[in-house]
């Protein structure tokens, strides 16, 4: 398959794309790594929700 | 499932527990058969090959007002209806929507560079993304400014419904005004211009990126839920041991007290 003369704008567009997906997909699931993280070491503090439920466990 | 029962935080995220696996599936499935389309699409008369950008381009130019016509919505859900979700969901795809938005004036770029001869034109499509990019940038610095939660709320909805305004310009920019942007060619009075060649992979693709929006939208309304669960607990914690040292400190004064009552 060739791409002609503008491969490189091609090639250039698709991969900025998928760069920047993948850095909000990376980006979610760090985020959601810390919430829960940070919830389970309140929690641990002895501090739970009015219900008595865990946070972190409500998912 | 209602929309009431959906207003249930606790419920919202046992619901994105079961159904984020599956969208996220079908997503990646749907990306790989839109990319695979992609490349195997045939070479346009005048364009040559570089219509391939075509079908990363429009589906984020479609999905960067679509994200604002979903946060819109969620705005009036914070100011009329008052929905424990509603600014979880805009302040959630905010982010999402201007990546989105800036994926849509780069691929944009990169098409116009070989296209037209230049990277970039003030003319009125191009001009109303750039500012919509920037509404999202606004939108965001905002959220982060304020620390009350409410009050950023109430202050990014009526933001997002001034900012709807754009919508409209946007898309019918190209009509309204004498542009170097192409009018639209998919969603137009007379169907499609586009040959079915381009057409599928394009609409596969769009479909496909419709899908990520929702994967991660949902994924950042859990994280921002989990978020504001952090911050109440953080502040119980904050109140429980001022009371407790407020409690310590008093309990100290009655001893005193009974020790003067008790020396005098």
């Amino acid at each position: 398959m060739s791409l002609g003369p503008y491969a490189s704008f091609i090639v250039t567009s698709y991969a900025l794309v998928t760069a920047v997906v993948l850095l909000l997909i990376v980006w979610i699931v760090a985020d959601y790594r810390r919430q829960q993280a940070r919830l389970r070491e309140i929690e641990a503090s002895g501090v739970t929700r009015r219900s008595g439920r865990s946070a972190a466990d409500m998912r | 499932m209602t929309l009431t029962d959906l207003a249930n935080p606790t419920r919202f995220l046992a619901l994105t527990t079961r159904i984020l696996p599956w969208l996220a599936g079908a997503t990646a499935i749907l990306l790989a058969i839109g990319l695979y389309q992609s490349v195997m699409a045939p070479d346009d008369y005048q364009q040559g090959a570089t219509v391939k950008i075509m079908f990363i381009h429009v589906p984020n130019a479609w999905l960067s007002m679509f994200v604002w016509g979903v946060m819109s919505i969620a705005a009036l859900g914070t100011l009329v209806w008052r929905h424990p979700l509603a600014d979880v969901a805009a302040k959630s795809a905010a982010p999402i929507g201007a990546a989105f938005t800036f994926l849509a004036l780069v691929t944009g770029s990169l098409w116009g560079r070989p296209m037209w001869g230049t990277y970039w034109e003030w003319d009125a499509r191009l001009t109303s993304v750039l500012i919509l990019f920037l509404m999202y940038l606004g939108l965001m610095a905002l959220w982060r400014a304020v620390e009350d939660p409410s009050r950023a709320a109430r202050a990014a909805a009526v933001l997002t419904l001034v900012g709807a305004i754009n919508i409209p310009i946007i898309k019918f920019s190209v009509d309204w005004w004498n542009t170097l942007h192409q009018p639209a060619s998919v969603f137009r009075a007379g169907g499609p211009t586009l040959d079915k060649a381009f057409l599928w992979p394009l609409l596969v693709m769009a479909i496909a990126f419709s899908l990520l929006f929702i994967t991660l939208h949902l994924a950042a309304m859990r994280n921002e839920i989990l978020r504001r669960r952090v911050r109440s607990l953080q502040m119980m914690q904050a109140s429980s041991s001022r009371t407790f040292s407020a409690e310590a400190g008093s309990a100290s004064c009655e001893g005193n007290g009974s020790k003067e009552i008790g020396i005098a």
